[in-house]
């Protein structure tokens, strides 16, 4: 605040001078800081890794061991994609496990989360905040501790998924004859290990878009479904009709942000089979491989250039589920 | 208003079955916390709570595998989390504010700017960051992990739509006249007026860092400097089951676990209400 007193020592029109600036100058200073920190950790980085891609380079050598090398780093990923005898099949490896394990970790999260949202939101009264807390608390937690605690779970002979499938379904009668009665390799199967990472991200992220659906539901005016009620209505048709396609919008933010999720996955991934991926690469995601390169490998040029076209399969995937969100609409 | 029937049941079982096996990985890892790794690892698994005693045994167990560590970890952890959260709140409302209040050139498309970096994989700015804080010297510095971050997008996302469906603008004109600066008007005015939105900011920004795996990793690496998650991390040495005392690995887990499932039981409905509210008003 400007207090009287030095009011009446500076000329009037220098502080009508000031005040008028602050104001115009104020909004540009006050957004400024996420541009400048952009600029030099996200922006500057990104362009310098372009530069880093077409490289030769182990970083512990420092920036005088780079060796440019044009595109030849690209070359050889494009290589193993149509002449695998040359090129890197490992990453292209890479990629097909991790989108394998993003459809199949993605979908279920939806088809579970639309539903469940739309009856915390239209059924529920009291339950609503704790339903909706119960499914949102794995979010909350650590990944680090809970894939140790999905660890021993999956355990071979004494865990306790094993104990429940062997144990209690199969004394099930009927159940008992489709339900296998040997031991799951959670975690040594090729053919499990994807499985076993998805639920731990189906577990943790189900509740995340169960709050973005409702978001989304909130925004669709209660007299819709009055309406809708009056006109006898059932549940069933109420959902179909009014919710699913006022949900659209929703529904393409959360399936981009699965997109973008799922194509990174990482984490769960490499805290339940660690680096390698498991038995045959198979929990082998793109960017555990890429920082395997870049960290383990020293390989820091490949890595780079193995980011970027991560980069582009993720934008183009994008761009395909922005298309077909634009058909749906216009159809 | 919902009507008894059989699939109102049918669905309400799902729900309710769903909502068990949210939960039974948290059960189970606060049971292994009070277990014996014989009574981890027999069969069946321990479904209760072990003694009193085996609890302190595994506390013990924990303190000796981590070196007398845990606690200056757990502080790292808290620390980096706390920095992260002030300095995010600050500058993102800041900056959530300017979007919402003033009329200036280019507002539109450079608010567009900053959403649209939040479509930037993080995953492709891993390597060149860790080049980045190796050239400026800054690996095992916390701040190397909450300085970039200061002013993030999804805050001023979240703070710039609360502002503008709360607070009038006619407040600001008032605040003018009463001889306010342009920044007095936010720390004196608007901050005390958008409190549920710093909470629930606070809240997403301290979960988010606290559990964070990836940078933390990459940049912490001492044992001065290191945090939770890759302290448990260590201990394991993987999740293949090792040798080591998982009576004590699991009291570990729990620990880093229940700060924040503890904080998120009383804070889940601000949280929600906060986050639901925030992203639909456009």
């Amino acid at each position: 605040m400007i207090s009287p007193a030095i009011k009446s020592e500076v000329p009037q029109h220098w502080t009508q001078t000031y005040t008028r600036w602050q104001r115009i100058l104020a909004p540009y200073v006050f957004i400024s800081p996420f541009f400048i920190l952009f600029l030099i950790f996200g922006l500057f980085p990104m362009i310098f890794s372009i530069y880093v891609s077409m490289t030769s380079w182990d970083a512990i050598s420092g920036l005088g061991g780079m060796k440019f090398v044009g595109l030849s780093n690209y070359k050889f990923l494009l290589d193993g994609l149509f002449d695998p005898s040359k090129g890197d099949t490992d990453f292209w490896k890479a990629i097909r496990q991790t989108a394998y394990i993003a459809v199949i970790s993605g979908l279920p999260q939806h088809l579970i989360a639309i539903p469940l949202a739309f009856m915390i939101h239209t059924g529920m009264k009291r339950m609503q905040g704790f339903v909706t807390a119960v499914y949102f608390a794995p979010f909350v937690t650590s990944v680090a501790a809970i894939a140790a605690v999905f660890g021993v779970l999956y355990s071979e002979r004494n865990g306790f998924l094993n104990w429940f499938i062997l144990e209690v379904l199969n004394k099930i009668p009927l159940l008992n004859s489709i339900i296998t009665d040997e031991p799951i390799k959670w975690l040594g199967n090729k053919d499990m290990i994807p499985i076993s990472i998805s639920i731990l991200v189906i577990w943790r992220y189900t509740g995340w878009n169960t709050v973005l659906y409702l978001a989304g539901l909130q925004a669709i005016p209660q007299d819709l479904y009055e309406a809708a009620e009056v006109d006898g209505a059932s549940k069933f048709e109420r959902f179909r009709y009014i919710t699913l396609p006022l949900l659209r919008p929703t529904m393409f933010t959360a399936v981009t942000f699965s997109i973008l999720g799922g194509m990174q996955l990482f984490l769960e991934a490499f805290l339940l089979v660690d680096r390698g991926g498991g038995n045959q690469n198979a929990g082998r995601t793109s960017v555990m491989y890429l920082l395997d390169n870049a960290f383990n490998n020293l390989l820091v040029g490949d890595a780079a250039a193995q980011t970027w076209v991560l980069f582009v399969i993720i934008f183009s995937l994008s761009a395909v589920n922005n298309w077909i969100f634009n058909k749906i609409r216009n159809d | 208003m919902t009507k008894f029937s059989l699939p109102n049941l049918a669905i309400y079982t799902l729900i309710f079955i769903g909502g068990v096996l949210m939960i039974i990985p948290l059960y189970f890892m606060l049971i292994f916390a009070t277990q014996s790794r014989e009574v981890i690892f027999s069969f069946p698994p321990p479904m209760l709570p072990g003694s009193f005693e085996q609890i302190i045994s595994n506390y013990n167990a924990l303190m000796e595998m981590t070196k007398g560590l845990f606690w200056r970890v757990f502080w790292n952890s808290f620390y980096l989390a706390s920095v992260a959260t002030i300095t995010t709140l600050f500058f993102s409302t800041l900056a959530g504010y300017g979007f919402a209040m003033y009329d200036f050139k280019g507002k539109n498309w450079i608010f567009n700017i900053v959403v649209a970096t939040q479509a930037i994989p993080a995953a492709l700015n891993l390597i060149p960051f860790f080049l980045i804080m190796n050239l400026i010297g800054w690996i095992d510095q916390p701040k190397a992990l909450w300085f970039p971050g200061m002013a993030s997008a999804f805050g001023i996302f979240l703070t710039r739509q609360y502002i503008q469906s709360a607070i009038p603008r006619e407040l600001m004109d008032a605040a003018r006249v009463d001889g306010c600066t342009e920044f007095g008007i936010f720390w004196r005015v608007i901050l005390p007026l958008i409190r549920p939105a710093l909470g629930t900011l606070g809240l997403i920004s301290f979960i988010g860092v606290w559990n964070e795996y990836v940078l933390q990793s990459l940049i912490l690496r001492n044992n001065e400097t290191r945090t939770l998650q890759t302290l448990i991390r260590t201990i394991s040495g993987g999740t293949t089951v090792t040798n080591i005392d998982y009576g004590g690995f699991m009291m570990g887990t729990a620990i880093t676990v229940l700060p924040l499932l503890i904080l998120f039981i009383f804070t889940s409905k601000q949280l929600i209400s906060g986050l639901t509210a925030g992203s639909v008003k456009s």
